[in-house]
């Protein structure tokens, strides 16, 4: 159960690269641009968005895997800014990635890929205590000690999930960056995995940033939920909220545009088709990113960004028209 | 007679490892203007039963038994001028991934143009014009600029776009969609379902939509079939798969997916791991699996059961349900006890 107290708080990220245009020539590709939020503890906080929104640079950017252009990451209170309390905050963070076939080192057991972490923290003291820890890992996520021995290859993609899952918590830690990490997986295994998240949070008290485009999951894995859209945050709240009642245009027709498992649903869902294909981040239209594709953009619009505002209690949208609209 | 009959469909791959069975006895009919949805996970057949449709299989893949009829006519065994003609004039496929089934050195409407003048008897011009006339009926802006570029100047929305109008350009009975949105992102699968969906209505053609995604077949097919390791659990009417389950693995992959009805709830997962094809089990291929699994389903693999008008379903528990609601007498299921 989320507490009342703010675990990380992320003001003003800012996450820029450098694209090279040729001829000595660079352009900033804002791939993540000015967004803030907060995560309680206990909480799992959804964020969800198309490819190329900037949702998977945030989680990167808030474990600091890039340094982060401008803006602040304050971890229990505790800007992440030196070289040690970075050291401090990768102990108590952690990340599932997407890929279980390309985040695990194939010419490394599966002891050893869990206790790599453990290695780089030197957090035990003898081999024995090393080995009973990764038994205790590989326990949580419901492999074996015969596991141990073996290479990731041996494994199906569910299982190497598994052990993404067992090194992400080898360091004990409290915050976990979950980056897409059921997509690759087939429906069927999707399920245990999703519930391995809800067990290992109650069990652990872990906090989630869980990163997703698949909307059903995301919604029934979290609290709150964020969507992004070309870098910007257009809004963020209750997971029930956001489904039953989305205020901005973009949320609106992504919620709508998901094909709902049930035939008669389906059917009768209205769905709001957007026109066109998301802008390249590198050409971001002025103004409010959404405009080009948005029903109700007027030109006042591609003037300036609309402020990230909170319209009603914890429901934050960034949008001009929110009142008129809705 | 129907469009397509398939069946008994048997497809084998040949590898070092032995021979994997992907299709094992797969039975179906389409009807003209009707979409059949396909789901199942990755390995369980689908995209190969779509493939032995077209024969279009990977040179070590290889149809061992069965038929499939079109119109009437055997494509099984046929020669390749038979089978050349089919493909693209009557049915033709669109593959999961847009960015790797367009050439990246020739033209979009290069290969548009190659396929319209291969199956019909148009000249150049009369089928550049055919081509823009499809790139806007899909809804492609600016055709005659997408003609002169290359396929890794577009979007991938764009790039399936194109490959549903080089699909649909010789006016096939049946187009096989394989997967047609995994790679695309939702409100651009939105837009590629909307037109498939939009297309259909206007040029009534029939659809075998194969996916992994219940809710693309939810929304748009009229008839389901379900398919594990190689073969059809259940196949049946969008209704009647959604609300009326008769396979043990169809109500354990709809208890499984986040829903409306179990929001809030704990899922409810297939316990276990994917089947091996290499190593078969001699009963049910889901029986290892199954929560409900009976002696029999270890030994035996079940047959198809007609469950009602609109229902076939390949499970023992029908067995044992009828037996109990007392609609199947003990003398018959004596001897399968």
């Amino acid at each position: 159960m989320p507490e009342n107290k703010t675990l990380l708080e992320v003001r003003n990220l800012k996450q820029y690269f450098d694209i090279n245009m040729g001829f000595f020539r660079s352009k900033p590709l804002k791939a993540v641009d000015d967004v803030s939020f907060s995560i309680r503890k206990g909480e799992t906080l959804g964020l969800v968005g198309e490819s190329g929104c900037g949702k998977t640079t945030v989680g990167r950017s808030i474990l600091h895997l890039y340094t982060p252009t401008g803006g602040q990451v304050i971890y229990d209170g505790q800007e992440i800014k030196s070289r040690e309390s970075l050291r401090e905050f990768r102990r108590k963070a952690t990340m599932v990635f997407q890929d279980p076939y390309s985040s695990l080192n194939p010419r490394m057991t599966v002891s050893d890929i869990v206790a790599e972490p453990l290695d780089v923290h030197k957090l035990y003291k003898t081999k024995k205590e090393r080995e009973d820890r990764v038994l205790e890992l590989m326990g949580y996520v419901g492999l074996n000690s015969e596991h141990a021995s073996r290479y990731a290859h041996e494994f199906s993609g569910g299982q190497r999930q598994r052990i993404g899952i067992a090194r992400a918590l080898a360091v004990n830690p409290e915050f976990i960056v979950c980056d897409e990490p059921v997509s690759a997986l087939d429906v069927s295994i999707q399920a245990q995995v999703i519930n391995m998240f809800d067990d290992l949070q109650d069990k652990l008290g872990l906090t989630y940033l869980f990163i997703a485009h698949d909307l059903l999951v995301v919604r029934h894995i979290s609290d709150r939920i964020a969507v992004m859209y070309l870098g910007k945050m257009v809004e963020l709240a209750d997971a029930e909220e956001i489904y039953k009642h989305p205020l901005h245009p973009y949320s609106q027709s992504l919620l709508s545009a998901v094909p709902m498992p049930d035939p008669k649903t389906a059917r009768a869902n209205k769905r709001i088709v957007l026109t066109g294909d998301i802008p390249s981040p590198l050409n971001a239209p002025s103004g409010c990113p959404f405009r080009t594709r948005c029903r109700f953009a007027t030109p006042a619009c591609a003037e300036s960004m609309p402020a990230f505002e909170e319209v009603s209690k914890d429901h934050f949208v960034a949008c001009h028209r929110v009142k008129e609209i809705n | 007679m129907s469009l397509l009959e398939v069946k008994d469909l048997r497809t084998s791959f040949f590898t070092d490892a032995g021979e994997v069975k992907a299709v094992d006895g797969v039975s179906f009919n389409l009807d003209h203007g009707k979409v059949l949805g396909i789901v199942g996970e990755s390995g369980s057949g689908k995209s190969v039963t779509a493939y032995s449709i077209m024969q279009i299989l990977a040179p070590t893949g290889k149809i061992v038994g069965g038929s499939v009829k079109l119109d009437g006519q055997e494509l099984v065994g046929a020669d390749e001028r038979t089978l050349r003609h089919m493909r693209g004039n009557k049915i033709s496929i669109i593959f999961q991934d847009p960015m790797t089934s367009l050439n990246p050195t020739y033209t979009v409407g290069h290969q548009l143009i190659e396929a319209i003048t291969l199956h019909t008897d148009r000249n150049r011009k009369q089928a550049r014009d055919r081509a823009l006339e499809m790139l806007q009926l899909v809804g492609v802006n600016e055709p005659e600029k997408r003609l002169k570029q290359y396929p890794y100047e577009l979007s991938g929305g764009m790039r399936q776009r194109i490959m549903i109008a080089m699909a649909l350009a010789c006016e096939p009975d049946i187009l096989i969609a394989d997967e047609p949105t995994t790679a695309l992102d939702v409100t651009i699968q939105a837009q590629i379902l909307e037109l498939m969906q939009d297309l259909q209505k206007k040029l009534g053609m029939a659809i075998i939509m194969i996916t992994h995604d219940l809710g693309v077949v939810a929304q748009m097919c009229d008839e389901i079939i379900v398919m594990y390791a190689g073969g059809i659990c259940e196949r049946g009417t969008a209704d009647a798969i959604f609300y009326h389950p008769h396979h043990e693995y169809t109500k354990g992959l709809l208890r499984s997916i986040p829903r409306d009805e179990n929001n809030g709830q704990r899922l409810q997962p297939i316990t276990g791991t994917p089947i091996d094809l290499l190593n078969m089990p001699k009963g049910c291929p889901f029986a290892p699996r199954c929560d409900h699994a009976m002696k029999i389903c270890l030994s035996e693999r079940p047959e198809e059961m007609r469950m009602n008008d609109e229902q076939i379903s390949r499970c023992w528990m029908n067995i044992k349900d009828g037996v109990e609601a007392g609609n199947i007498t003990l003398e018959r299921s004596a001897d399968h006890a």
